[in-house]
């Protein structure tokens, strides 16, 4: 870009970008803060410098257990997310690949199931899950979020594996190379980014879901999110515990997101924004 | 081009994902249908039984359907033209040379990533609690009477809340689109003496369309069934004041066992939905082709 940026222009668009992101950030901010407080001191109005006490982080493990629903969290997303990618990479691969008329229509047909109001199955599937014994088990919970976002891993699968070029293949079978040596020797290196892309974006997905994992888990297969709902019955003020286990609660996600911004934009938009 | 065995094959490998999401699809979907025309109650076996449209009339006539229709509509309209204006706006600050970039961009992304029931729950004790929230320690420092955000503006919280969890992703999508119009185009612009209005209407605000088209679409699939924001804040309430359509068939179905009128509800969910979705499909099918 040729053209010339003043000082002047640059230093005001600073100021108002950082006003404004902190602001946006300040919520969180403000979580992490009061994470380090006492309980005495979270309910004493406005303070930024807390007294740095772990108190709540340590009392958030004893009292309730905050690892058991962290690692089912951990547990479910990564379950989840590669189950997903095990149904979706060779859809997507072979829609990429070999496309009919009818890959398109696959496509849409498949991002339309991602439209059905949660709801509107909330009771069969409630009833489903119990009468198999699958409430409150992690297999019944890993399986519904692989469900929910596998129309999203096929999705961006797909938009990632279309821009492999298809003379490679083409080449390497010329070259005499197998079906599997296609895939193992140059299919895969290529395909990696996108699926770590896909698989990245997908935790984060899991992670958050906050329908099925509240209303299909009680105690022994809940993960975080319903951990932090139990925090909503309005007993006594406990702010310093619910922001150490809000924190703890989306600090890796967060960390995550952070890496995954780009990645973000394109499976969410399904490739329509890149 | 592609040969008999290669083409069975690609059939063969699409199967786990088509079967499982049809049935996925499928099989629930019926089971609401019939349960919508059942009279069914786990809890009193003894009187079930077909029931003809009834539940619907039932679930139509209820006072709170009206309000989870409006209210449905309300919070998507609302946090749509807040997380599009806002987005564009921040998306253009975002555009320009600024020092911490990178930073800025990780602030302001962040509160998509966090979980809705930590938003909800930090919004509503932290920030909006009428007594120790932090906006009621600015209106005590201005001098004003805190407000009682869930008791006497439920929908407005709730809104609040959705949109500050919206907005990073409008911006980021929005912003994407706007680094990739090109650079040249807005110099001719402005060597032609187009004002910096002109400049946003005619070259900006048309280059980004698209993005702000996907934006909306996206978004008003997940805010049509906004959940957990209503359950940890007002629950629904007071009254029905902040109750959706999601969160009115979870409380016939889960609170009052009553499921036929609950089943009733999704399917009118669903018919909502589809209506959105057909608008979705279109535009980015459209998308596909090029």
């Amino acid at each position: 870009m040729a053209r010339a940026v003043t000082t002047q222009h640059k230093t005001i668009a600073t100021a108002a970008a950082w006003i404004v992101a902190l602001l946006i950030f300040f919520p969180i901010l403000y979580t992490i803060i009061t994470s380090f407080k006492s309980e005495q001191e979270a309910i004493q109005g406005f303070n930024l410098i807390p007294s740095g006490t772990f108190e709540s982080y340590s009392e958030v493990q004893q009292q309730s257990g905050y690892f058991k629903f962290f690692f089912n969290s951990v547990l479910l997303s990564v379950g989840s997310t590669i189950l997903a990618l095990i149904v979706a990479i060779p859809a997507a691969w072979s829609m990429a690949f070999s496309p009919t008329k009818r890959t398109k229509d696959i496509l849409m047909w498949m991002l339309s199931t991602k439209m059905m109001p949660a709801v509107a199955v909330l009771f069969p599937i409630y009833l489903i899950f119990r009468d198999s014994g699958l409430l409150d088990s992690r297999i019944g919970l890993t399986v519904m979020l692989m469900l929910i976002n596998l129309p999203i891993v096929v999705w961006m699968l797909y938009t990632y594996f279309r821009e492999i070029p298809g003379e490679i293949l083409e080449a390497a079978r010329m070259d005499g190379a197998s079906l599997w040596n296609e895939i193992i020797y140059v299919l895969t290196p290529m395909a990696v980014p996108g699926i770590a892309s896909t698989m990245l974006l997908n935790i984060i997905l899991a992670w958050n879901e906050a329908f099925w994992t509240i209303r299909l888990t009680t105690t022994n297969a809940a993960p975080l999110t319903a951990f932090i709902s139990s925090f909503s019955s309005p007993q006594g003020l406990f702010w310093a515990k619910l922001s150490a286990a809000s924190t703890l609660a989306i600090a890796p996600i967060l960390i995550m997101g952070w890496f995954s911004q780009k990645q973000l934009v394109r499976g969410l938009t399904f490739g329509a924004v890149k | 081009m592609a040969t008999q065995q290669t083409r069975s094959l690609a059939r063969f490998m699409m199967a786990p994902s088509v079967i499982l999401l049809f049935v996925w699809m499928i099989v629930p979907l019926l089971f609401t249908l019939w349960f919508s025309f059942q009279q069914y109650n786990p809890l009193n076996p003894m009187r079930d039984g077909f029931v003809g449209f009834s539940n619907y009339a039932l679930f139509y006539s209820n006072p709170a359907f009206l309000y989870s229709i409006l209210n449905t509509l309300i919070i998507v309209v609302s946090v749509l033209v807040i997380t599009v204006v806002g987005g564009i706006l921040l998306a253009m600050l975002l555009d320009q040379p600024i020092w911490g970039q990178g930073i800025v961009r990780i602030l302001v992304i962040s509160p998509f990533f966090v979980m809705p029931p930590v938003a909800a729950l930090v919004w509503k004790n932290m920030i909006m609690h009428p007594q120790y929230g932090v906006f009621a320690d600015i209106a005590r420092f201005v001098g004003a009477q805190p407000i009682d955000w869930f008791g006497q503006h439920p929908l407005t919280a709730i809104i609040l809340i959705v949109a500050w969890q919206w907005l990073p992703f409008a911006t980021l999508i929005l912003l994407t689109s706007l680094q990739s119009l090109d650079g040249e185009q807005k110099e001719a612009a402005e060597m032609d003496g187009a004002g910096f209005l002109s400049r946003f209407w005619y070259l900006t605000l048309p280059h980004m369309s698209r993005a702000i088209t996907v934006v909306i679409l996206i978004q008003t699939i997940f805010l049509l069934s906004i959940y957990a924001e209503i359950l940890v804040t007002t629950n629904g309430g007071p009254g029905y004041a902040s109750t959706n359509l999601p969160f009115l068939v979870y409380q016939k179905a889960l609170l009052e066992f009553k499921i036929g009128q609950a089943s009733a509800g999704g399917v009118i969910a669903v018919i909502l939905a589809n209506i959105v979705a057909f608008f979705a499909m279109r535009a980015v099918g459209k998308n596909l082709d090029k």
